[in-house]
């Protein structure tokens, strides 16, 4: 076994069990800070697929950005108690067994799947996931798109103001 | 890595989501689960480029094929953030009127 595998068996392991430890926790604080856990996990498995530049976003704007703005939201309104009220026994099972059809219905889809045998993803190789790569490809084909997500961060900015602004 | 090790990594983030949204009442809870979900979502795109590339790396030396996904990755964590932005107003909002983040609370939208 390569290290790549231990690596990639070990981040997959850590970001399965931080999802599931963000769904079980009953404390907020304690499902933000497994969700933090798991993108640290996902960020490993860019960095393995050399994807450096999503690597670094994912941290800096998710674990670091997104993450903080929860952790602050919920300390804001004192929510880091543990007395959630829960869906009933029944709508529980039927949640856990929806999304578990859900997902044996998938994972027998891309078992029987001919055209993904043998395929592989490249990892620890391969340059397209460097920032001068990206940089180019964004500032010349798609700048258009990059410069309309500014002003979606606007309307964004605005509409968040608008709503939480009291009155 | 097969390309099926990251479909299936990735189906078990979205499906822990989905459980998530419907079983959880804290709306913070729910809305972290839908980031899980864009997350999983990303990550099987980022294998998805890499899977490409390695098909185009055997025919050509030099080429960027498979670049694209990645920068829709990148476009979709721009869109995330000023979700979260938009998301986490409304939650706050929703709190000052009625002194609970519990989505059954929401039930009055349906008159």
């Amino acid at each position: 076994m390569s290290i790549t595998e231990i690596l990639f068996w070990f981040l997959s392991a850590l970001a399965l069990v931080g999802a599931l430890m963000v769904v079980l926790s009953r404390n907020p604080v304690h499902s933000v800070l497994w969700l933090v856990a798991t993108f640290f996990a996902i960020s490993g498995h860019y960095i393995l697929m050399n994807a450096q530049f999503l690597a670094i976003v994912n941290i800096i704007v998710y674990a670091g950005a997104i993450m903080v703005l929860f952790l602050f939201v919920i300390m804001l309104m004192n929510l880091n108690s543990e007395a959630e009220p829960r869906k009933s026994w029944m709508m529980q099972l039927a949640g856990v067994l929806a999304g578990g059809c859900f997902m044996m219905v998938l994972v027998s889809l891309v078992r029987q799947t001919a055209e993904l045998g043998g395929k592989t993803a490249l990892v620890k190789e391969g340059n397209i996931g460097l920032i001068k790569q990206l940089g180019m490809k964004l500032f010349s084909e798609y700048t258009v798109p990059f410069e309309i997500s500014s002003v979606l961060f606007l309307s964004a900015m605005v509409g968040a103001v608008v709503i939480g602004k009291k009155d | 890595m097969p390309i099926q090790y990251y479909i299936f990594l990735a189906l078990a983030l979205f499906s822990i989501g989905v459980i998530g949204v419907l079983t959880r009442r804290n709306a913070i809870i729910v809305f972290m689960c839908i980031e899980l979900m864009l997350n999983a979502v990303n990550l099987l795109l980022v294998a998805f480029s890499k899977m490409h590339h390695a098909e185009a790396l055997t025919t050509v030396a030099d080429t960027t094929i498979g670049i694209d996904a990645q920068l829709f990755v990148f476009f979709i964590m721009v869109v995330a953030a000023a979700e979260v932005a938009v998301g986490l107003a409304i939650i706050v909002m929703m709190f000052r009127n009625t002194h609970s983040v519990d989505v059954h609370f929401l039930n009055r939208l349906k008159n």
